[in-house]
């Protein structure tokens, strides 16, 4: 098979189109330069009414949402999951580690759950306040003018707390809590803990002519058909396009490795093109992966040459170590003051109204780093699963659990509204010996080597689960809540989810000075092959109790102005 | 500027994309706040390869028409019509179950396995079939089912007892996630609207309340058609 060439250079490739593509394409194509943006999926628009999910009922599914194909249910927009088919990963010496990809337009950026916290000034140098891992070589400073921009470009609610570590930025307001919220609040304060706004990136007030404000449906997780939620796609690249960038989109284009030339710079990528199953090359004469951090630690490591015989890049042995995602562990309650409820939309925005920045200082506890809680509950719309187990709350009551006939409408009624979750996220620390790297054994069905995982929660992570759950444990009993579950054993991890789970998997490229510890300088610019850049999570140092993708929205920004500059310069 | 003129003219500006007004019902901020919604019927956002997938299980059959009209006799016992509702029928239970039961093999043994039960117990018990008994033997071999002990774990309780818990989870699901159930639980949701919080008479009931300092930065939902702007501190200024 002949591999199909294009005469076209583009100014830059663009490997995936996620929050890091998605940046770049709108920075770099604003800028006029000539951009191919390569994502593995189709194209997704969740204005389209034969894409779209948003507002559609549960019966329209014949499953009614259950999760039986798509992992979060029917009406969640990604396309893909943990496991794909044909997609395979494998695992190492019985560790575990569960890979989520969406293959489609905007990638992750579709469905996430639009939490959006920057780093704080600690979250960047870590290792100065606990000895552990690495500080990053930049920091809030050099990040912050960027996190502004991101917040007046794409928009996000919350407000003005003065929390030293999370900082504050240019928000809209918030929405009122709900009443669930209201119990959360009220069962935090008990204790001391905080629960302030929460801070997301949907539009409860208008930023510009483009995008529409947000209706409160609650279904963020399907993708905003005004475009009122943050979506690369609806938010980053066609505003580029609109705005007459030359932008060419190269959907289900699977890319196997970057391609480069006898000075051991980048030329181009070559890709897989699903339709044809056939083999092609982009010429470039900027390569910027945004693949997501393990796909672009994939791509890298399979860019073998004579001039980067163990992988473009890694020289160092560094590509795909110091894999890591944040921790996440769970509990809910059933809270009886919130019974017998009379009903209205409280849909509001999908997700949190309200949650917990980390609180606490870990010199004084027995792990290094903290954790954020989410909580959520309410008067959802039924889906597959409601109305399983219909009465066994009544144990609560003193009442029978079990029985058929009318009564069970009752119970239904009764119980509506009165669970609340709590979930903490939180920051585990990089380790060398976390990562991924090529399986040799093993190629997917484009016939690309893939993905090997080894990762291993260590201590550090596991107490921080059980401190997760003596927390919950004492916000439900505030609350008057009847905890649901029994508190996972410590043989259990204490219920610490899989690493992959959260999908806030980083640091696969990380960043640095020295080129024997890190992959891409600061700014994010391989340290072997100055034409190529990673702008998705994989140069991350460490990962914080925040949820990584306004920082990755905020360096793939600054890495584009950085690449507009050099370009200027004539120094790539 | 008028609030309720304020909130019309959000609604237009907003979701013009793939949203109409409806211009038909009174005039109250209820109607100029609530748009009816264009929907594409025949779709609800599926892949051609999920497509292709439901139409696969859509083809095939699992249970025979004997068994499908135990499960009917099931559901109906379960959550029977009232009064003023449809059941488990009216809301096409059964046929749920059915695409459930290829959706997700798991449960075929257990379904399956159950209804043969019921038959069996019946057989013994009474000389007929489960479908064809009167209601009161029904329910007296329901009643021995349907209230689990629950300080066992569900996968160590018998058999029989986890095929009801099934079938009644099935039936339950399948009817509040269908038009008449959510109706009858009374959900109001899934519909552009402007949340403005909770109603001052449900505070009341639950024994909560707003605090004021919080309720002072949340959005005034009379501005939220004003573009954002801020000074250079990122106070809001519009």
């Amino acid at each position: 098979m002949q591999i199909k060439e294009t005469s076209k250079i583009y100014d830059v490739i663009i490997v995936g189109s996620g929050a890091g593509g998605g940046m770049a394409t709108k920075i770099l194509g604003d800028a006029g330069l000539k951009v191919a943006v390569v994502e593995a999926g189709p194209f997704f628009d969740p204005k389209s009414p034969e894409q779209q999910t948003q507002l559609k009922w549960p019966y329209e599914s014949p499953r009614r949402g259950a999760s039986t194909v798509r992992p979060f249910g029917d009406f969640d927009s990604a396309y893909g999951g943990w496991e794909i088919e044909g997609e395979p990963y494998t695992r190492k010496n019985g560790t575990k580690f569960d890979w989520f990809r969406s293959r489609m337009l905007g990638g992750r950026t579709n469905h996430w759950g639009r939490i959006s916290l920057r780093f704080g000034p600690d979250d960047f140098k870590k290792k100065n306040i606990d000895g552990l891992g690495d500080n990053w070589p930049i920091g809030y400073e050099d990040v912050k003018p960027y996190y502004d921009k991101v917040d007046k470009l794409i928009g996000v609610f919350g407000t003005k707390e003065g929390l030293r570590n999370d900082p504050d930025g240019f928000f809209l307001p918030p929405p009122k809590p709900r009443l669930h919220e209201l119990f959360y609040i009220k069962g935090t304060k008990k204790s001391n803990i905080p629960a302030i706004p929460s801070r997301m990136s949907m539009l409860t007030k208008k930023i510009n002519e483009d995008r529409g404000v947000c209706f409160y449906c609650g279904q963020c997780a399907r993708a905003c058909q005004v475009y009122a939620d943050f979506s690369a796609g609806t938010c980053l690249i066609f505003p580029a396009q609109k705005n007459g960038g030359q932008i060419d989109l190269f959907v289900n284009a699977m890319v196997r490795e970057v391609t480069t030339n006898a000075e051991g710079k980048a030329t181009g990528v070559s890709y897989i093109n699903k339709e044809d199953r056939k083999e092609y090359k982009l010429k470039g004469k900027i390569v910027v992966l945004a693949a997501s951090a393990c796909s672009s630690a994939r791509i890298l490591l399979n860019s073998k040459s004579k001039q980067h015989p163990n992988g473009l890049g890694n020289s160092s042995n560094i590509v795909g170590k110091y894999l890591h995602d944040s921790t996440g562990a769970s509990r809910s309650a059933f809270i009886p003051d919130l019974m017998n409820r009379k009903t209205y939309n409280e849909d509001g925005v999908g997700g949190m109204h309200v949650y917990t920045p980390w609180w606490l200082d870990n010199k004084k506890l027995d792990f290094p780093r903290g954790y954020h809680i989410e909580q959520w509950g309410g008067l959802g719309m039924p889906s597959y699963g409601f109305g399983f187990n219909p009465n066994d709350l009544n144990k609560y009551i003193g009442e029978k659990v079990g029985g058929y006939g009318e009564s069970l409408r009752d119970d239904v009624k009764k119980y509506y509204g009165s669970v609340i979750g709590v979930s903490g996220r939180g920051e585990s620390v990089a380790m060398k010996d976390n990562y991924c790297e090529i399986d040799p054994t093993t190629v997917d069905e484009f016939g690309i080597p893939v993905l090997r995982f080894h990762y291993k929660w260590s201590n550090f992570e596991i107490k921080q689960a059980k401190h997760m759950h003596e927390t919950f444990e004492e916000i439900i009993h505030n609350m008057g809540g009847h905890i649901l579950q029994d508190r996972p054993s410590k043989e259990q991890e204490y219920g610490l989810l899989a690493p992959g789970r959260i999908i806030h998997e980083v640091g696969t490229t990380r960043m640095g000075d020295n080129k024997k510890t890190s992959v891409v300088n600061k700014y994010q610019q391989l340290h072997e092959a100055d034409n190529v850049f990673v702008v998705d999570a994989g140069p991350f140092v460490s990962q914080a109790d925040k949820n990584p993708t306004w920082t990755i929205l905020a360096l793939s920004w600054r890495t584009s102005d950085y690449i507009i500059e050099q370009l200027k310069q004539q120094n790539i | 500027m008028d609030r309720r003129k304020s909130i019309k003219s959000i609604i237009l500006g907003s979701v013009a994309g793939g949203l109409a007004v409806n211009g038909c019902k009174p005039v109250s901020e209820e109607s100029l706040i609530a748009p009816t919604v264009k929907v594409d019927e025949k779709h609800f956002g599926r892949t051609p390869l999920e497509k292709e997938l439901i139409a696969e299980l859509n083809a095939k059959t699992f249970f025979n028409p004997h068994e499908l009209e135990t499960i009917e006799v099931l559901c109906n016992l379960i959550l029977p019509a009232t009064a003023t509702i449809g059941g488990a029928l009216e809301a096409e239970v059964p046929e749920f179950i059915e695409f459930m039961s290829k959706d997700i093999p798991e449960y075929q043994p257990k379904l399956r396995g159950g209804l043969m039960w019921l038959d069996h117990k019946c057989n013994t018990d009474f000389g007929s079939e489960f479908k064809s008994s009167i209601e009161t033997q029904q329910k007296e071999i329901l009643d021995a089912i349907a209230y689990p002990d629950i300080k066992v774990p569900e996968n160590k309780r018998p058999l029989e007892v986890q095929f009801f818990s099934l079938i009644r989870n099935l039936t339950l699901t399948g009817y509040y996630t269908s038009k008449i159930g959510i109706e009858d639980i009374g959900y109001k949701g899934n519909t552009p609207n402007i949340w403005d919080g909770v109603p001052q008479d449900v505070l009341e009931k639950h024994g909560v309340s707003y605090n004021e300092e919080w309720i002072a930065k949340c959005i005034d939902q009379s501005k939220r058609s004003d573009i954002a702007k801020w000074d250079e501190n990122g106070n809001l200024l519009t």
